[in-house]
């Protein structure tokens, strides 16, 4: 129909003079959008099948490829937008949900940036990283609310569960493998042991290769049970129940059958071909005290050796959420935003449901305290953690640590062209065709991944001591070293924070 | 300007102590002569004193003194008092005239003891009676202010240079076998009595230098447990963190330095097995309370005066002594006035505290 045609948004620049046809570009692109004119000797491209994931463009010896945003437009409208009037039309023609993936991209208030960072002038010295001890150091887990003392009256030094020890207080967030490739989770998983922190399996179960990096590895447990068995349970530090995800908050997840091929199949423990579909809600959980009897089975199934996480989207009434959770018997919360990514959502649910987790931490932290229970429980946040500035303002707002995804994904070079549903990832990251995982090799992977929480933590450890903090758990909380900028009273009040200049 | 307890108030100081480890008692002319000497660390927005000993004949009775910036503030505590203490003693706390000081509230003493009926009814021990009672008073009633509640100590301050307070207080008139004194160089305040140091709750009383980095991280976790700290100052902070840590929790004054001054990682990890694992236990498990930035506390208690320095040492302590008698200052000169000569000099390294107790079998 005539109707449903779209002009593609991004249009593939290739400059003649400088083309070699060596046809790079048309082997590296799984969505074939380049070909060559045998007649022509000439490399021309379909524009309209680009997603703008840059393959081409970095792999193009001679520099002779870019993509540009089209400047086709529909008659200028600031309400009926070209991308409303299209999205309608693509639904008008097919009847379906739209699809998309990766964080929600709409223009909605970013706090990160609305948050300024202190230092010491004068009456308090800054300290200087290079010269003094800057630790950033982290455990997560229950605090004890009273010490306890043996017969002799020496303290009684073990947990009730134990504690996630980091180094630095960043994890890798749950992509399961599935969603994400092999590849990627090898990266992943030795990344985190080599930083000595976290990744997390995501609700997909633990390919049998990945039990090494036991001890640095959190599983999922998620609606669908995928992979859940006594020997995942035991092989980690800790298990993870997955209620929600920042991207679709209040829905499940829906592997397509395409992608449930050989060992994935194995790993989720589910027949090739069938559709993975993780329901809406656990259905043994309708409620908090349903919650409560998850938590004690799985801590039941491993003798108590392990902590346990709940995972929840950042939503309305998140403070109330995590009040029962940290009742709970849960060693820890984990939040995630809005902004947070995923494999694949309905566009709708991506970009309208849920909160920024800059908010919800707040009113999270501050409830947990106003009940006096914040040392119940450790609290990590994700959903969109770009850079290090925003991990010390999370803390400073109160998180013990936080969880990225998208910036990890990033380090092994995504380029956020939001496809990953079509599980064409050029870029060997978001999808299973063998020969598109390939291109992802995980001894760079790896390398790029502690390369970036390196640089992170160096960062962190710089902002610090510009504020005369020595210790990462001397940030936590620590609002005063905040400052709001171009934000109201109710915004403020909200993060618990003054306004710069104040 | 915005009265303390609407500002976060960060300054720079002077402190000075002495305790004598016999149990002597003296007055308090050594502990001004001292704390003169640091006159230029401070600048005359706050000075006080807090002397342990001095009341034997009311030793079984909590010793408030109260500011009041009316005579009716006084009337409402008072009969907030006369509800719940028996009061065996009160009267207004001399003072003689001193031409620097200026502005001075109404300041009265009063001897109490909780009504046992209604300490039983509210399930309270009596520490924590009177720790609710002080709250109180401090947060609700509108000019008035405890700033001291132990048995057998007392604290008195004032906006001032500390050797003004001391002589209008005539504390050579009063005789302890610990003082310790504080001159204050706020940065920013409005010069309240109030915001003046020592900081005291129950018996333990804090003079400290320093400005702390990891203030709100502390106050946000200290203020769970039933503390308010409407002064928004370091000091107040640090006074409930040991407040909560040893009263509450248990932790010996040594387990409670562990806390505040944790030792880094690195040292930690150094240890043998069984002290890592409590140094681990305790740096983990009160982690919010670790006090960041630079400080030098000292912190006296019945029987007792501990001092203790940030992990780094970034302000000064000097420790002098002399048969029974332990000097600690920001600034050996402000010792050697008064005692010039010293057995043994030395500065403790930072994050160690350095406890002195009255020697065994010495009562008080």
């Amino acid at each position: 129909m005539p109707i449903d045609f779209l002009y593609p948004n991004y249009e593939v620049v290739r400059d003649q003079s400088r083309c070699i046809t060596c046809r790079v570009c048309e082997r590296q692109c799984a969505n074939n959008v380049h070909h060559l004119d045998k007649e022509l000797n000439t490399m021309f491209s379909d524009e309209s099948k680009c997603v703008n994931c840059h393959r081409c463009v970095s792999l193009c010896p001679t520099r002779a490829l870019k993509i540009v945003k089209t400047d086709h437009t529909f008659k200028e409208n600031a309400n009926w937008t070209g991308e409303a009037i299209a999205d309608v039309y693509r639904q008008a023609g097919t009847g379906g949900v739209l699809l998309a993936s990766m964080g929600n991209p709409k223009p909605y208030p970013i706090y990160w940036d609305k948050m300024l960072i202190n230092a010491s002038q004068v009456t308090n010295p800054s300290i200087d990283p290079l010269r003094e001890p800057m630790e950033t150091k982290t455990f997560l887990g229950q605090k004890p609310s009273k010490i306890e003392r043996d017969e002799n009256g020496k303290l009684i030094t073990k947990y009730k569960t134990p504690q996630l020890e980091l180094s630095v207080p960043i994890m890798f967030s749950a992509m399961s493998y599935g969603s994400i490739s092999y590849n990627a989770h090898e990266s992943l998983a030795r990344a985190a042991s080599e930083l000595k922190t976290f990744y997390n399996t995501g609700e997909g179960g633990l390919h049998k290769d990945f039990y090494r990096y036991g001890k640095n590895t959190i599983v999922q447990v998620a609606s669908g049970r995928f992979g859940v068995h006594k020997g995942f349970l035991e092989s980690c530090a800790a298990i993870e129940i997955k209620i929600g995800q920042g991207a679709k908050p209040g829905i499940g997840g829906h592997l397509p059958g395409t992608k449930i091929v050989g060992d994935i199949s194995k790993t989720r423990m589910i027949p090739v071909g069938t559709d993975a579909i993780s329901p809406a809600p656990h259905h043994d959980i309708y409620s908090i005290e349903d919650l409560r009897q998850l938590v004690f089975s799985l801590k039941e199934a491993t003798e108590y050796k392990k902590p346990v996480i709940v995972k929840i989207a950042a939503v309305h009434n998140v403070a109330a959420i995590a009040s029962g959770i940290a009742r709970s018997g849960a060693d820890i919360i984990a939040i995630d935003g809005y902004r947070g990514g995923t494999g694949a959502a309905p566009t709708r649910i991506r970009d309208n449901v849920g909160i920024p987790i800059e908010l919800a931490l707040a009113s999270v932290d501050k409830r947990l305290r106003d009940e006096g229970i914040r040392g119940n429980v450790s609290v990590v946040i994700g959903g969109s953690i770009r850079n290090s500035a925003d991990i010390v303002k999370a803390i400073a707002l109160g998180a013990d640590a936080v969880y990225i995804g998208t910036s990890a994904l990033l380090a092994l070079g995504c380029h956020l062209c939001r496809s990953c549903q079509s599980g064409k990832c050029n870029w060997g990251i978001a999808t299973q065709r063998p020969e598109l995982v390939r291109r992802l090799n995980p001894e760079i992977g790896y390398k790029r991944l502690v390369n970036l929480v390196t640089a992170w933590e160096h960062e962190i450890k710089e902002m610090m001591g510009g504020m005369g903090i020595n210790s990462i758990e001397a940030l936590r909380g620590n609002r005063l070293m905040l400052r709001g900028i171009g934000l109201n009273e109710k915004e403020l009040s909200i993060l618990g924070i003054k306004h710069a200049g104040e | 300007m915005r009265l303390e307890g609407f500002e976060h108030i960060p300054s720079g100081c002077a402190i000075s102590g002495i305790f004598s480890k016999a149990g002597n008692r003296f007055n308090g002319e050594d502990i001004i002569k001292s704390i003169a000497v640091m006159h230029d660390r401070s600048n005359g927005l706050g000075g006080g004193f807090a002397a342990y000993g001095i009341y034997p004949q009311y030793k079984d009775f909590y010793a408030f003194h109260i500011f009041y910036d009316s005579v009716t503030a006084k009337e409402e505590t008072e009969n907030y008092i006369n509800s719940m203490y028996e009061v065996v003693s009160m009267e207004k706390i001399p003072t003689r005239k001193v031409k620097a000081i200026t502005d001075e509230p109404i300041i009265w003493r009063y001897f109490v003891k909780p009504m046992a009926v209604i300490e039983a009814e509210k399930q309270l021990d009596e520490d924590e009676f009177v720790v609710r009672s002080v709250m109180y008073v401090n947060s609700e009633i509108d000019g008035a202010y405890i700033f001291s509640s132990g048995k057998n100590m007392g604290v008195f301050k004032a906006v001032g240079f500390p050797e003004d307070v001391g002589v209008y207080y005539k504390l050579e008139d009063y005789e302890a076998y610990c003082w310790t004194a504080h001159g204050r160089y706020p940065t920013n305040t409005p010069g309240w009595w109030g915001g003046a140091h020592p900081f005291a709750m129950l018996d333990n009383s804090v003079v400290h230098n320093g400005e702390i980095s990891s203030y709100d991280a502390n106050r946000r976790y200290i203020e769970m447990f039933g503390y308010k700290c409407s002064l928004l100052t370091d000091t107040e902070a640090i006074t409930y963190i040991i407040d909560y840590l040893v009263r509450k929790q248990g932790l010996t004054h040594e387990e409670a330095a562990q806390v505040i001054a944790a030792p880094f990682w690195e040292t930690i990890d150094s240890k043998e097995p069984e002290e890592r694992e409590k140094l681990t236990y305790l740096r983990n498990s009160f982690a919010s309370l670790l006090v960041t930035g630079p400080f030098s506390i000292l912190l006296g208690f019945t029987g007792g005066l501990m001092a203790l320095n940030d992990r780094l040492k970034l302000r000064s302590m000097v420790i002098g002594e002399k048969q029974d008698k332990v000097y600690i200052a920001s600034e050996e000169d402000s010792i050697r006035i008064i005692e010039p000569n010293l057995e043994r000099v030395y500065s403790p390294k930072g994050g160690e505290a350095v406890i002195v107790r009255l020697n065994e079998g010495v009562e008080v």
